[in-house]
């Protein structure tokens, strides 16, 4: 079988003494959808951060495209084709949304800036209407958007979504994910998302980890998952 | 109606909290003030001794508890003690007998100060007066969209035309090349501090860096002004980097403490290091900047030309005068255009972001420790030309020159400029640099009305005279909201 995208195998996380992640395995085929679901404070932002080398892995090994980026620092490994839409969306509040997207394209060819930026506003009409807004202003779901947008711009191998549901309306989630099923199936980009919306993420994902207070504790194709009672008890509510 | 004009500001208010507010800021100024108004020594012809001015100090920290008090009354809604506090202040320092005129300035400015922030809030306070306020300052907001591009124009231009106004004698030139110096180290601090947020209290180290540079290549080996001048500011700059690399993983206050540090190792280096810089004595016989080899004075050294002969016009003192206040145009201005470029690039677009969201820039592969060294290394080369032009100007440079308060200026500059504003920076330039010289009469007491500038600046502008900030790029056509 062809090497992973991304291979996470045994990783350990500390916050000074306290162990946020307990041997942590997983892996991201190229083209998937995988998506990790947890309760709050279960690791999953860490472990997403982790892959980003801030903070770092105490243990185990993280490989990119066969390469291991466990050592390199934050700016390099997103240099490498990993793009991060973080916890909290951390859009520049004072930038326009057009010079937010500016920003994602930093490290990209220039020559492909206007047909990103094309891309970008066809995915979301919304943000062209507000091309010279400022960030702060624009609404949650807005925000959101502009952040995967902004993480779209510099052609990543490979988008980290960290609850991109978070705080928003219904219609909006179905929105978002309905974008980044697009982002995954017609322009082949891998996705690893962390949610607390099991329900969402696992339909929308190919395959799914389950964390539990930093322990990998199931994993199967999203639609197992869905169907395990496991599952639905602790995190769809009886869905 | 109340509603158009309730802000944060106008609440109840609380008493008790507003007492023992003005109660331990006077206590601070007091603890503070007790080693530098309390006790100085001096020489009773018999060996230095301490001189007590318990009295003064009393009386300073009564007036500051007042001053205090009243304008948490103006907070609070409660303006008529501000302004009767605000009287009193005033009567004390006209009518009474206090101990030293720095008591009755003090007071006195404290008293006209409230003064004005008491009527502030009365007029505000009223529905009238409020929505008058409001009006107005929805109109200044449109009229500073549109006059606001046509506003740097037109400072430019009184810059240009200036040095030929019938007025333009010796002092004024004198005061634009001052002005104009400020800008210049103005604009470049504010490539480090205003657009990539890094708060850099040394930056006068590096303005000296610059001085020194072309004073001793100048007076040792001959160097023209011209030739220096770029030596200058890549020297400058490569202080920026090796100063600058260990430091820039700090943040905020951290690196603001270590960047002062700099300053004055850098500055103490000079004066000790007596057989490089001469120490305290200083450099002197610089020679002036030359326009095509052609030197201002009023007789051709060996084998030269002056400026006059060359022209063919009459000499005149002022010639030098408004030759280096456009040599310190054209600097501030290349200051001012390279900054501007370098906003649409994608470095000076990096600091920007940098300023927002360090995390967010490295997820976008944004490497802070370099894109903050290429800030600090630009923004020391412009303070590196401003110390060379300092050095040819003067023609005599000494550590005296660079002192903590300088960079403490030029930061006050900046951040009342409105933090990133180009044109900000010029106005509070002007403010602060032109303004207390007019009032040299002043003598001591202009600092105070620095001071005062300052507080007032603070007080109606919070976020700097010119706190708007322009995106680098707008959609073309202008139809927006
Ligand atoms: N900077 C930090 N310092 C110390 N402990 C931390 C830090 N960040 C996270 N933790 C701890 O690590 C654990 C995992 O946190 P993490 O943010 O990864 O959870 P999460 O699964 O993303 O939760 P949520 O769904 O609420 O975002 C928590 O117990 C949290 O308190
Ligand atoms: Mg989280």
């Amino acid at each position: 079988m062809a090497e992973p995208l991304l291979l996470v195998a045994g990783v350990e996380t500390f916050y000074g003494a306290i162990q946020a992640l307990h041997g942590v395995s997983l892996e991201v085929n190229r083209g998937e959808i995988v998506a990790l679901i947890g309760a709050n404070g279960a690791g999953k932002s860490t472990l997403l951060m982790t892959v980003c080398g801030s903070p770092r892995a105490r243990a185990g090994r993280i490989a990119f495209e066969g390469e291991e980026i466990s050592r390199l620092r934050t700016d390099e490994i997103a240099r490498r084709g990993i793009a991060q839409v973080p916890e909290g969306r951390r859009i520049f509040p004072r930038m326009t949304v057009f010079e937010n997207l500016q920003m994602g394209a930093t490290f990209a060819d220039p020559a492909w800036f206007a047909a990103d930026i094309e891309r970008v506003f066809g995915l979301f009409p919304r943000l062209k209407e507000r091309r010279d807004q400022r960030g702060g202003t624009l609404s949650g779901g807005e925000q959101q958007m502009l952040a995967i947008g902004r993480a779209l711009m510099s052609r990543p191998k490979m988008l980290l979504l960290d609850e991109p549901s978070l705080g928003l309306a219904p219609l909006i989630v179905r929105q978002i994910f309905e974008t980044i099923r697009l982002i995954a199936r017609d322009e082949g980009t891998t996705v690893f998302l962390v949610e607390q919306n099991a329900f969402g993420a696992l339909r929308l994902a190919d395959r799914g980890y389950v964390l539990v207070n930093g322990h990998i504790r199931l994993t199967g194709t999203g639609a197992e998952l869905l169907a395990d009672p496991q599952v639905r008890a602790a995190y769809l509510g009886g869905h | 109606m109340s509603l158009a004009i309730s802000g944060s500001s106008t609440g109840v208010l609380d008493w008790p909290a507003a007492f023992k507010d003005a109660l331990v800021t006077a206590l601070v100024a007091g603890a503070l003030g007790l080693f530098i108004v309390g006790f100085r020594t001096a020489d009773f012809g018999k060996g230095l001794g301490f001189e007590y001015q318990f009295v003064d100090l009393a009386i300073a920290c009564g007036v500051i508890f007042a001053g205090r008090f009243a304008l948490s009354c103006a907070r609070g809604g409660t303006s008529v003690v501000t302004l009767l506090l605000g009287a009193g202040l005033l009567a004390i320092a006209l009518l009474a007998p206090l101990p030293s005129a720095f008591l009755r300035t003090v007071s006195g400015l404290a008293g006209v100060a409230l003064l004005v922030a008491g009527t502030w809030t009365s007029v505000r306070g009223t529905s009238a007066g409020g929505g008058r306020i409001a009006a107005l300052s929805a109109a200044s907001d449109v009229l500073g969209t549109r006059v606001f591009p046509w506003f740097g124009a037109a400072l430019l231009g009184v810059a240009v035309v200036l040095p030929f106004m019938p007025f333009a004698d010796q002092k004024v030139m004198d005061l634009g090349i001052l002005i104009l110096t400020y800008v210049m180290l103005g604009w470049g601090l504010n490539i480090v501090v205003g657009l990539a947020g890094l708060l850099d209290l040394g930056y006068v180290a590096f303005y000296a860096v610059g001085a020194y540079a072309y004073a001793m290549l100048s007076t040792q080996h001959g160097w023209s002004f011209w030739m220096c001048l770029p030596v200058a500011g890549m020297l400058a700059a490569t202080f920026g980097v090796v100063l600058g690399f260990p430091v820039l993983r700090l943040r905020g206050d951290y690196l603001a403490i270590v960047t002062l540090g700099f300053g004055e190792i850098i500055r103490i280096v000079l004066l000790n290091w007596t057989d490089f810089t001469q120490g305290p004595a200083g450099i002197g016989g610089i020679p002036s900047a030359t326009l095509f080899g052609r030197v201002f004075a009023e007789n051709a050294p060996a084998g030269g030309q002056t400026f006059h002969e060359w022209m063919e016009i009459p000499f005149s003192a002022n010639h030098r005068l408004i030759f280096l206040y456009f040599v310190v145009l054209a600097l501030a201005l290349l200051t001012n255009f390279v900054t501007h470029r370098l906003r649409r690039l994608p470095v000076g677009r990096a600091w920007e972001a940098l300023r927002e969201d360090e995390v967010a820039c490295q997820a976008l592969g944004i490497n802070p420790t370099n894109t903050k060294l290429t800030a600090f290394a630009i923004g020391a080369m412009f303070a590196g030309f401003a110390g060379t032009f300092f050095a040819a100007k003067q023609r005599f440079v000494s550590p005296e020159s660079f002192v903590f308060i300088e960079s403490a200026i030029i930061l006050a500059i900046v951040v009342l400029g409105g933090m990133g504003s180009q044109v900000g920076v010029v106005l509070a330039s002007i403010i602060l640099i032109g303004l207390p010289e007019w009032f040299r009469d002043l003598g001591l007491y202009r600092m105070l009305v620095f001071g005062v500038a300052m507080v007032l600046i603070m007080v109606f502008k919070p976020r700097g005279l010119i706190s708007r900030r322009e995106p680098t790029i707008r959609l073309e056509t202008g139809g927006g909201p």
